[in-house]
């Protein structure tokens, strides 16, 4: 049974991925990728890795794949340009995979990976995954996880600053002319006579 | 029951449908960091297959670390897309040859 749920998935994963990789349209590429998420999420699932695959489908679809989606809204491209050589590599490219399968096959097919050092099976059956990893994350991987978000703070602001339009909508302040400025700059001396009292 | 050839070879040929898809799609790059993305899958579903099969949580934080610098990655990829387009017009990799390299 496990078996059969795994080959649908299976099957729908690299589906998804070959209709990412020819179709025209990059929206319909966007749509299928967060399929090709979903049901890798679903093998993940079979796996025993619960906390894994519910973190893809919240981070990937949820976050990047929405990410993706807008950006391929946003830009006006042109479709045609791009597609120009794909009829030309098209050989070359699966020449190029087929071979990649066949060096790959050769290596994960052998009877090593089916030995019994593989068969050892689920971690624990008994204690939540999500508990083991965050045991894991936080005691044996904990600088690692602080460089983690580290790398997530850096990429917020570097996606930030770099998308912010050069339109001056923000204001901010100017260290160094603040510094500069004189008593000239600002304040203006105005002689005049002094008013007489009326009536 | 699965066993780790199956999914090993699921993410084998996941891999080489991302790299035909780099082969095929050169000119966009969006479709390009799509196949990335498909790439990096490949290599999480990898990790968490052995992950399973030899009992050891660790795999999986490596997936967690991966999922993390991915999204980093793709959140500034595309930051640095829409820049792009903004300058050039263009998304097609043959037309960004400015430095003549």
């Amino acid at each position: 049974m496990t078996q059969i749920i795994f080959y649908i998935f299976g099957a729908m994963l690299l589906l998804s991925a070959t209709v990412v990789v020819v179709i025209k349209n990059p929206i319909h590429a966007a749509l299928f990728l967060v399929l090709s998420f979903f049901s890798s999420a679903a093998v993940w699932l079979l796996l025993n890795a619960e906390f894994l695959a519910i973190v893809l489908v919240l981070v990937y679809v949820g976050a990047v794949m929405v990410l993706f989606l807008f950006v391929v809204m946003m830009l006006d491209i042109n479709l045609a340009t791009l597609r120009e050589g794909f009829a030309r590599y098209f050989p070359l490219g699966i020449i190029i995979a087929l071979l990649l399968v066949i060096a790959m096959g050769m290596v994960v097919g052998s009877d090593y990976f089916s030995s019994d050092t593989y068969k050892q099976m689920s971690i624990s059956a008994t204690q939540s995954n999500t508990k083991l990893l965050g045991l894991a994350i936080y005691t044996d991987y904990l600088y690692q996880f602080e460089i983690a978000g580290a790398i997530l703070l850096v990429a917020i602001i570097a996606a930030i600053s770099l998308s912010m339009s050069k339109l001056k909508i923000t204001k901010s302040t100017h260290a160094n002319e603040q510094v500069l400025a004189k008593k000239e700059d600002r304040l203006r001396i105005v002689k005049m006579k002094s008013e007489e009292k009326k009536g | 029951m699965i066993t780790l050839p199956e999914v090993l070879l699921l993410a084998t040929l996941l891999f080489c449908i991302s790299i035909a898809g780099i082969f095929l799609n050169r000119k966009n790059v969006l479709i390009l960091l799509m196949c990335i993305e498909l790439m990096l899958l490949s290599v999480n579903i990898n990790f968490i297959a052995f992950s399973h099969f030899l009992g050891d949580i660790h795999g999986q934080v490596f997936v967690f670390f991966i999922l993390t610098v991915a999204a980093a990655e793709s959140a500034i990829g595309l930051a640095i897309l829409v820049v792009m387009f903004r300058n050039r017009d263009t998304i097609n990799v043959d037309e960004l040859d400015s430095m003549k390299g």
